[in-house]
């Protein structure tokens, strides 16, 4: 599925985005947990998340684009593992034991990411979020619902719809930048 | 609703019912039955007539009691048991089969639908009440005149009779096929309405029967609730006869019925039977096999963590462990055979279509049933129905040929069809074979030239022409036919055998028939599986399917230009596919000579070897499915987790790359995305 890009004025999209798609998945506005890629800060909807844990070594998937590390098991659910930075167009992670992965749920679906580390928790309002411009992030803007800009910097909302709808893409590595 | 709970039982009931009705007919028509066998059919036929009462299931309930009365005389011996007979009360069963779907799915069989069955079973019946050579279901006038010209009957049940789920009422249907009946309602004990006990019975009857039938004619009718009625049957003075007689022969008139004699009876109750099974959500069960599945993965842990610990820490633990294993596979196997089924549920359905397809073709088709006893996992049982339907439908419709044709072959006019099941190991294998005309490989190989799926040129053997009739979009029926050639053609069967882990294969010989071969796991949930290690990773390699595993010497591995690499092994050349090329892992070992090959069987029985770093043992796997939250893999077949936690792939044999008719090693490709660093 593809996301349409918000529409530039604040509070009309919040409203918007409370549309058919449910609450724990998206929306514009709410709590997010910041996580950080090298200098860049990330939010992920905290409705998302169900836990966050250390990374641990992964199986890998044959055949799977670069971005999926392969699959863990967590509690005897097998649950694949996205490498933000990479999914995000950055070269791979180096990954440590410092490194995390934040367990989100979408719909019926769980998957991990792995980021460098969780920074942060932050209440964002709907008139704070700004739309994504077409060019001049680093990221596939359809990654993105939206921007948060923060006293210390930018906070770029994940689109988790279709960060975790990779089934499409996974047969036909790399990924396609969709706009 | 609790009665549409009821009602669903009542259906699944039945559906048994019919199955263990159609398992009596199949032993009646070989001619192997005893005693208990029409015994068992009544009692069937009965179950299924007294629910469909409860369930005011009318036309249920008479065709079942038009198969009843037939059979009570079949049981009597009063009637001998013929191929005819047989014939009708298969084709009965069909009809009682269709109208409880029919039912079930609420909109219920057309109208007189069975109308002209009952009629049959009616005659078949009456002719051995009236003399043997008559076969009209109008009752007979005495043949001596001698008898009474009609019967004075008074009848009260008993509660224990509406218990019993008798029902009164087809007692008066069948008076009146007697002869012309009136019918008196005896209402004097009915209570006032609110004391009315719904279980009691309070109505009496009196019937004028006016026929000169027999006195065991009326007193047969009766026969199930004498115990259970106070019954009195009187010759009627000549006097009063004389009016009958102007009366139609043989029409029973409806106007003389009173309403039903079961309004007043509210509820019926089955005699209990006692409880020999105990029906379970299919859903319970799995959640069961699912929390064995993290026992048996839990217990691989302890076992591993176990063997860390030096012996003299804990000396009990080993042994602690060992029983730990054991009594967890047992009830594994408890567990799992909760899943388990015979096959008999999906081969018991195979009997009737054989007798329709063969009907509709005008072939004279056998149908041999062996095993049906063989279990397997339900999940399985529940799939192979459209399979097989199709491999039979096949059999009878190209394989089989006709009477006439088979003659002039030096074969028998009857064709014979085999439908087998047998437990091989860990396997289940289910045979479906005719003795036609085999598969025309002229012709085969003829349509798949002409659908560009064979090179014209090419040379084919005999089993790869066969082999050919397994792709998609082939079918080789001259003319669409109604009953089999509808393009959905034997692919279809391949691919839903391999989605059950299954593999197929074909024997023919031309003139002498087509033998399939299905080999399916003995479950779905967990298999013995080889642990390989291929760098960093480790796979699982279904156990079934390996034939050996070797360490080659360098020798015997030979470069072949376009084919990659083959491994000679005692004259023989086998393709080898290394894994690590396969699924691109980097720090894998990549001299053959150094690594283990694991020589396995792909779906069409050919072998290739799978280069492997080491073998690191073997164990029983829980198969957990990576659908939900990732997508399938190709190449693999799920996922399971190792001891230690690590998740595996499990290697899907078939899925990794090998065409089912070519020989040649495609050249592998290495993955086309470089590999993340793991750690």
């Amino acid at each position: 599925m593809h996301l349409s890009l918000p529409p530039p004025n604040g509070p009309a999209h919040g409203s918007a985005m409370a549309g058919p798609l449910s609450a724990g998945t998206l929306g514009a506005a709410g709590q997010f947990i910041t996580c950080a890629l090298d200098a860049a800060e990330y939010g992920i909807d905290i409705m998302a998340v169900r836990e966050i844990k250390g990374w641990s070594e992964t199986t890998v998937i044959p055949h799977a684009p670069a971005w999926i590390r392969g699959v863990i098991n967590l509690r005897g659910v097998i649950v694949p593992i996205l490498d933000l930075r990479a999914r995000f167009g950055m070269p791979l992670t180096v990954t440590t034991p410092m490194h995390v992965v934040v367990i989100i749920q979408c719909g019926a679906r769980t998957t991990g990411l792995l980021v460098d580390a969780v920074s942060d928790i932050i209440s964002v309002g709907p008139e704070e979020v700004r739309p994504v411009p077409e060019v001049g992030t680093g990221a596939p803007a359809s990654l993105l619902t939206g921007l948060v800009p923060l006293e210390r910097g930018m906070v770029a909302l994940v689109s988790l719809e279709s960060l975790l709808n990779f089934t499409n893409e996974v047969a036909v590595p790399p990924p396609e930048l969709q706009s | 609703m609790m009665f549409d709970h009821l009602r669903d039982t009542y259906f699944e009931e039945s559906a048994e019912l019919l199955e263990s009705a159609y398992a009596q007919l199949a032993l009646l028509a070989e001619g192997t039955h005893d005693a208990d066998t029409v015994h068992a059919l009544f009692r069937a036929v009965h179950s299924i007539k007294g629910g469909g009462g409860a369930f005011g299931l009318d036309r249920v309930v008479g065709l079942a009691h038009a198969m009843e009365t037939l059979l009570d005389l079949l049981r009597e011996g009063e009637l001998a048991m013929e191929p005819p007979l047989i014939a009708l009360l298969l084709r009965g069963a069909d009809a009682l089969a269709d109208l409880l779907t029919a039912e079930r799915g609420g909109e219920g069989a057309p109208q007189g639908f069975e109308d002209n069955l009952v009629a049959a079973f009616h005659q078949a019946a009456g002719s051995a009440r009236t003399s043997p050579a008559s076969i009209d279901t109008a009752p007979a006038p005495p043949a001596g005149g001698g008898g009474a010209s009609g019967w004075q009957i008074s009848f009260r049940p008993h509660p224990a009779l509406l218990r019993n789920a008798n029902e009164p009422l087809l007692l008066v249907r069948e008076l009146a096929r007697l002869g012309p009946l009136t019918v008196k309602v005896d209402a004097a004990a009915l209570p006032a309405l609110e004391c009315i006990e719904p279980e009691d019975a309070y109505l009496g009857w009196s019937f004028t029967l006016q026929a000169g039938v027999d006195r065991t004619a009326v007193e047969e009718v009766f026969e199930f609730v004498a115990d259970d009625c106070d019954l009195v049957i009187e010759p009627m003075e000549p006097a009063s006869g004389g009016v009958a007689r102007d009366e139609p022969a043989g029409g029973s008139s409806p106007a003389a019925f009173p309403g039903s004699p079961s309004e007043a009876v509210a509820a019926r109750h089955e005699t209990p039977a006692p409880a020999a099974s105990v029906r379970v959500d299919v859903a319970k069960i799995d959640r069961l096999v699912n929390l064995v599945g993290e026992l048996v993965i839990n217990q691989a842990m302890l076992v591993q963590l176990g063997s860390t610990l030096p012996p003299s820490l804990c000396p009990g633990l080993v042994g602690g462990l060992e029983t730990l294993s054991q009594h967890l596979r047992e009830l594994q196997e408890g567990v799992m055979a909760i899943r388990t089924q015979p096959v008999r549920s999906v081969f018991s359905r195979m009997p009737r279509l054989v007798r329709e397809l063969s009907g509709q073709l005008g072939k004279d088709v056998r149908l041999v049933i062996t095993g049906e006893a063989t279990e397997i996992d339900k999940t399985v049982v529940e799939r192979l129905a459209d399979p097989l339907t199709h491999l039979l439908r096949n059999a009878l419709d190209h394989g089989i040929e006709p009477s006439a044709e088979r003659q002039t072959a030096g074969k028998s006019g009857q064709g014979t069809v085999c439908l087998g099941a047998e437990q091989r190991g860990g396997r289940i294998v289910i045979e479906v074979s005719d003795d036609g005309r085999g598969i025309d490989r002229a012709r085969v190989l003829a349509r798949a030239r002409e659908r560009g799926l064979v090179a014209p040129d090419a040379v084919l053997g005999d089993a790869e022409t066969d082999e050919l009739i397994f792709l998609p979009s082939f079918s080789t029926a001259a003319e669409v036919s109604a009953v089999s050639g509808r393009g959905v053609g034997m692919d279809v069967v391949r691919r839903d055998i391999q989605a059950l882990g299954g593999r197929i294969a074909v024997e023919s010989r031309h003139g002498a028939g087509s033998r399939f071969l299905l080999s399916l796991p003995l479950t779905l949930a967990v298999l013995d599986g080889l642990v390989v290690s291929v760098g960093r990773q480790a796979y699982i390699v279904p156990i079934a399917a390996i034939v050996e595993s070797l360490r080659p010497r360098s020798g015997d591995i030979h470069a072949l230009v376009g084919h990659g690499e083959m491994l000679a092994i005692r004259g023989a050349y086998i393709p080898l596919l290394p894994l690590h090329r396969c699924f691109g892992i980097p720090d894998a070992e990549r001299d053959p000579a150094r690594g283990i090959v694991v020589i396995v069987e792909t779906d069409s029985d050919r072998q290739i070897g799978l280069l492997v770093d080491d073998l690191v043992g073997q164990q029983q796997v829980v198969v957990k499915s990576l659908d939900a939250n990732y997508g399938p893999i190709p190449g693999t077949g799920g996922a399971t987790i190792l001891g230690d936690g690590r998740v595996a792939l499990i290697l899907d044999i078939p899925g990794l790359g090998y065409g089912a008719q070519s020989s040649s090693v495609p050249a592998p490709t290495p993955a086309s995305q470089p590999q993340p660093a793991l750690h």
